[in-house]
């Protein structure tokens, strides 16, 4: 009998191993990558054996089963289990850690984490059966092909975890013997699985479904490509076809940018930042920089667009900090709005304006407002009970005072929020009150204030409400925290505090007090506008030609989806009331909170401080972006996405369409022949741009990043298939396929670049300055077409980004104290003790919750494999009760308070 | 789903057999649980061990070449047909195995074996979908798969497939 086998094909190891173990008399014969399949079932690189009856088998493992058949070694129900668990749940894994070690670069084990399960898997059945081998004593079928399989990840024993010392032992026994070792010697010469990789990177990844658990990776299924119809494939041809003459003229708008009659009008908001503190990478990605992103991409559309933000400056926050810093609250303002401002720019933040609120303007508007609803009726005077601080001579205005939430006992809520359980509250209201500034505790005393008359606005608002949630883009959390605002009732809402810091209110008797923040801070966006232009109402008082979009994070939804709203729809002025609502969910940090306090977190200023480029923190972010439910920064993630995303795949394959058009045809685009292949790849690209669009229509981020990636994945697949490094050494033909794989890929690099500007500008740009695209190529239609056609000169062609490496991520999360168990655990009631004293919980070793989490892990498995095989009670309860014990070490070792866990933490809604 | 492998070979039903748990990846896996010993997890391994306690041996095979066919072909059923996720790959299954059965009555050759039963099984939810057209484009399998499905004991719940016996599409593959 003849067995091929494929070098460096992952599956030759286990046939070689097994016909050696058995002593099998077989021919070898070695087949190349570029031979046709062995076996016409099987995909090339698979083994095939040729029976001496003319019978082909095909798989591997029947293929091993036969050597050990043809020598009178029955299977039994223990190796057919093994090489049924090896074929449906090994062989996956294995194969994508291979992937990931060999194309993505990634060492041993962390590549697949389920492998790790896999082998505790092997690890537990060696010790608890206490046999040498897989089925017994001897070794059998089983041995050979779960080794053959797991030795090309593994290499060796030192790299499997050192708990797992059976699994250990029976691998180096396995490696050791001689026809593994001798397998091995043959089949992985380096050399082999070289040409293995770069089989691999011809192909689509592996995919196995349940790696998909991160919540930092899209949520739906990358299931297989859709199917091109003809039709899709001719149209991806003409438009390639017409070229520049396709693409319509990049618009110009005039300066300052107002409304056009008979043109797409969008404004857009961020929400405005709060002056008094240095935003954090959360704050970033929730409003300001998704708002860019999409403010770019609106202009790219060539649709008139206006983006503003500026910092909100009034209230108490704002002069308990002036207090604090021994400044006055203009010059605190003054001070941190310049901070504001230099973080945005270094974030390459395209806001047409960038204002605040603290001008006569603000003034100006907030009290028309303010008169238009007190001469409608929409105010209601009351006396309210306030705190007074007889010692500070004042009253206490919501964030001067502090104490116990009347709804979740928390001690530290401040005076209109619980931090922890996020309602909101009336001052009085609080356990324990006490004023922030002298810690006195206060008293409580009658004070007239004015009152939005939400009650009665609300008849207003709910037709409006319907109309824009039924023609508009409302996040799916706006939509719901809306709803459940309105379903609790709405009640009149104080609009005046007893402060000195915010914009006068113009009523008599009132004039010592101004206007609460969440009144004043919205109508920002107006008085910033108007501080841009005096045409300011062109804007905002033109719902028929303006589309408003207002980006936050969650936590503001009420304020621009009822309470703003009411305001403007009570002072009946024809303003502009949000059309889209787009509300991000939080980004944690290192899954802790984000902590200026406590020194957690990267924060806007620091950010460029740690030498990484703004585009590949507004990339990582806008990657991760929260959209649809919480994430996580993570630094390690942070390399993997810039090595693995940007290196490998964006930046590869822009780089090497400019390189090969440099080094292969003199820096000018060849001639280009579609072949069919060229034009399903055309096809292909345009689905993923109409995709784009459509994600970015709906203010989908996130998700429209991952078809920018998805375009240089088909990209690189197609130069590695193709090979035009090869083929330009070739005859007259393969050289014209050279320069047409050549010139489809540049154009993709040129359309990448103009999909790339709304994320990362600056690379955008390079890439323009790189393959000199010209500047009217710098607009998004629907088409893929070739705005690069053969004569076009490029430019000079490098590297686009660099490798972040692991020694310089560590420092980086040392520095900003990510990922410390400490910080993690802090749980609100923990947070009692100053800052400065929080390390009173022990610190856990992270060797201790490695150790625990696998020890909770091993255990898991354990009581699962009990409960499957119908053990004794009696015995499965006491390994639970091992479990919750382990458990119970682990959330202690981590700091967390370990009644919560047990349950099976469930504390997420 | 993978579960109903087993059942019409089960002479004696001393076992139990139970979907999921087990603490796999893939949650679906049957497990049977015995009397004696600890459970068996798999399709083809509790498929193969109620064969052996039924005594009927040579729906496995008799020689070591047919043997590792039978196996070959419960492998096939559990990895390719089990594992496709797409209409583009059931489209190739469909026509690997139109290759293979041109010029054989069986999987394994001119015996019935496992294989057999258990393709029947993972490719019933295929064919029920086929149109006319298809099922005459993959003709061998629809042979095959009609001969199975009449095999005394096979079908037992599945709904019956039906096959045309005169050809339609004259220029059908």
């Amino acid at each position: 009998m003849r067995l091929r086998v494929a070098a460096g094909g992952p599956a030759a190891l286990k046939v070689l191993a097994a016909a050696g173990a058995a002593a099998a008399p077989v021919r070898l014969v070695w087949g190349g990558p570029l031979e046709q399949p062995l076996a016409p079932l099987s995909p090339p690189w698979t083994p095939a054996l040729e029976l001496d009856s003319g019978t082909v088998l095909f798989s591997p493992n029947a293929i091993c089963q036969f050597f050990f058949l043809a020598r009178g070694e029955e299977p039994t129900d223990l190796t057919n289990q093994w090489l049924e668990w090896e074929a449906t749940e090994l062989q996956p894994a294995a194969s994508a850690a291979l992937y990931a070690q060999l194309v993505h670069g990634r060492k041993g084990l962390e590549a697949v984490e389920v492998l790790g399960k896999l082998l505790v898997h092997i690890e537990l059945n060696l010790s608890r059966r206490g046999t040498a081998y897989l089925a017994g004593d001897t070794k059998s079928v089983a041995d050979v092909v779960v080794w053959g399989t797991l030795f090309p990840v593994l290499q060796d024993e030192t790299s499997l975890p050192s708990e797992l010392q059976v699994l250990r032992t029976w691998f180096q026994s396995m490696t050791l013997s001689e026809a593994c070792r001798k397998a091995a010697d043959s089949v992985l010469m380096p050399k082999a699985l070289l040409e293995f990789k770069s089989y691999l990177q011809k192909q689509p990844p592996p995919c196995l479904a349940m790696e998909r658990a991160t919540s930092n990776e899209p949520e739906e299924e990358e299931g297989s490509e859709p199917a091109l119809t003809e039709e899709e494939i001719t149209a991806a041809v003409d438009a390639w076809a017409r070229g520049v003459a396709a693409l319509p003229k990049p618009w110009q708008p005039q300066k300052p940018v107002l409304p056009v009659e008979g043109m797409r009008n969008v404004l857009i908001t961020s929400a405005l930042p709060y002056v008094n503190n240095v935003p954090h990478l959360g704050n970033i990605i929730g409003c300001v920089l998704s708002a860019d992103t999409f403010a770019r991409y609106c202009r790219l559309r060539n649709w008139n667009t206006l983006y503003v933000c500026g910092t909100d400056e009034y209230g108490t926050a704002t002069e308990t900090k002036a207090v604090e810093e021994g400044l006055t609250p203009q010059e605190i303002c003054n001070k941190y709005n310049a901070i504001h401002t230099d973080i945005y720019r270094w974030f390459d933040i395209s806001f047409d304006y960038f204002g605040r609120t603290t001008t006569p303007y603000q003034t100006m508007i907030a009290q028309d407002i303010f008169q238009r609803l007190l001469a409608r009726g929409f105010l209601l005077q009351d006396t309210v009970e306030q705190l007074q601080c007889e010692d500070c001579q004042r009253f206490l205005a919501d964030r001067f005072v502090e104490g116990t939430c009347p709804f979740c006992s928390y001690e530290e809520a401040r005076g209109d929020q619980c931090d922890k359980c996020g309602k909101l509250i009336n001052a009085v209201e609080l356990k324990n009150p006490q004023c922030k500034l002298c810690r006195g505790v206060p008293v409580v005393k009658p004070t007239q204030h004015l009152f939005l008359d939400l009650p009665k606005l609300e008849e207003q608002l709910e037709p409006w409400l319907e109309q824009s949630w039924a023609t508009g883009d409302w996040t799916a959390n706006a939509r719901y925290i809306t709803r459940s605002w309105i379903r609790d009732g709405l009640k009149p809402r104080c609009i005046t505090r007893d402060l000195k810091w915010g914009t006068p209110v113009p009523l008599d008797g009132f004039r010592d007090k101004v206007f609460y923040v969440w009144f004043d801070a919205p109508i920002g966006y107006l008085s910033i506008t108007a501080n841009y232009t005096d045409q300011w109402e062109r804007w905002w008082k033109n719902p028929q030609q303006v589309e408003l979009y207002n980006f936050m994070a969650k936590d503001n939804v009420p304020f621009h989806s009822v309470i703003f709203p009411c305001s403007l729809l009570g002072a009946d002025d024809n303003y502009t009331l949000v059309n889209h609502l787009i509300a991000t969910e939080y980004l944690n940090y290192e899954d802790g909170k984000f902590s200026k306090s406590r020194g957690v977190g990267v924060f806007g200023d620091m950010a460029k401080d740690t030498g990484i480029p703004a585009d590949i923190w507004r990339f990582y972010l806008l990657y991760l972006r929260p959209e649809g439910q919480d994430s996580a920064f993570s630094w390690s993630d942070l390399m993997l996405k810039n090595n693995s995303e940007l290196l490998n795949n964006l930046g590869n394959f822009i780089n090497r369409a400019g390189m090969f058009v440099c080094k292969f045809f003199g820096g000018t685009v060849p001639d280009m022949v579609l072949t069919p292949d060229d034009k399903r790849l055309l096809a292909r690209v345009t689905l993923e741009l109409h995709q784009y669009h459509q994600l970015l229509e709906k203010v989908r981020i996130r998700d429209a990043l991952r078809c920018i990636l998805s375009i240089s994945r088909h990209g690189n697949q197609y130069i590695q298939v193709n090979e035009p490094w090869k083929r330009i050494k070739g005859d007259e033909k393969d050289r014209q396929r050279a320069g047409t794989v050549t010139g489809v890929a540049v154009n993709m690099a040129s359309m990448l670049a103009v999909m790339l500007q709304p994320y990362m500008p600056s690379v955008s740009l390079a890439i323009q300055g790189q393959l000199c695209i010209p500047p009217d190529c710098f607009v998004l239609s629907h088409n893929f077409t070739c705005t690069l056609p053969p004569g076009h000169r490029v430019g000079t062609v490098s590297p686009l980004f660099q490798k972040l490496e692991h020694d310089q991520i560590e420092a980086l999360r040392k520095r900003f104290g990510g990922g410390q168990p400490e910080d993690l655990a802090v749980e609100p009631q923990a947070k009692q003790t100053p800052p400065a004293s929080v390390t009173l919980m022990a610190p856990g070793d992270p060797e201790l919750i490695q150790e625990l989490t696998e020890e909770v892990a091993k255990q898991g498995n354990h009581v699962r494999q009990l409960k499957a095989n119908k053990a004794e009670k009696a015995q499965v309860d006491t390994e639970v009760a091992k479990l919750l014990e382990l458990k119970k070490q682990l959330a202690l070792a981590e700091g967390k308070s370990p009644e919560v866990l047990v349950p099976k933490g469930k504390r997420k809604k | 789903m993978a579960g109903g492998g087993g059942r019409p070979l089960c002479g004696k039903q001393a076992a139990v057999i139970s979907v999921g748990e087990g603490g796999r990846l893939h949650p679906e896996v049957p497990v049977l649980q015995t009397n004696n010993g600890p459970g068996l997890t798999g399709l083809i391994t509790i498929a193969a061990h109620l064969v052996k306690q039924a005594k009927k041996d040579q729906l496995l095979g008799s020689t070591a070449e047919e043997k590792a066919v039978v196996q070959q072909w419960l492998e096939y059923r559990v990895t390719q047909v089990d594992g496709c996720s797409s209409k583009e790959d059931t489209r190739i299954i469909l026509k690997n195995l139109n290759i293979h059965l041109e010029d054989k009555v069986y999987l394994a050759g001119n015996i019935f074996t496992l294989a057999d039963v258990l393709m029947y099984y993972g490719l019933h939810h295929v064919m029920v979908d086929l149109t006319v057209q298809e099922k005459e484009k993959y003709l061998n399998v629809s042979r095959w798969f009609n001969h199975i499905q009449h095999y005394p004991g096979v079908r037992q719940h599945l709904s019956n497939v039906i096959f045309i016996k005169n050809r339609l599409y004259t220029n059908a593959h």
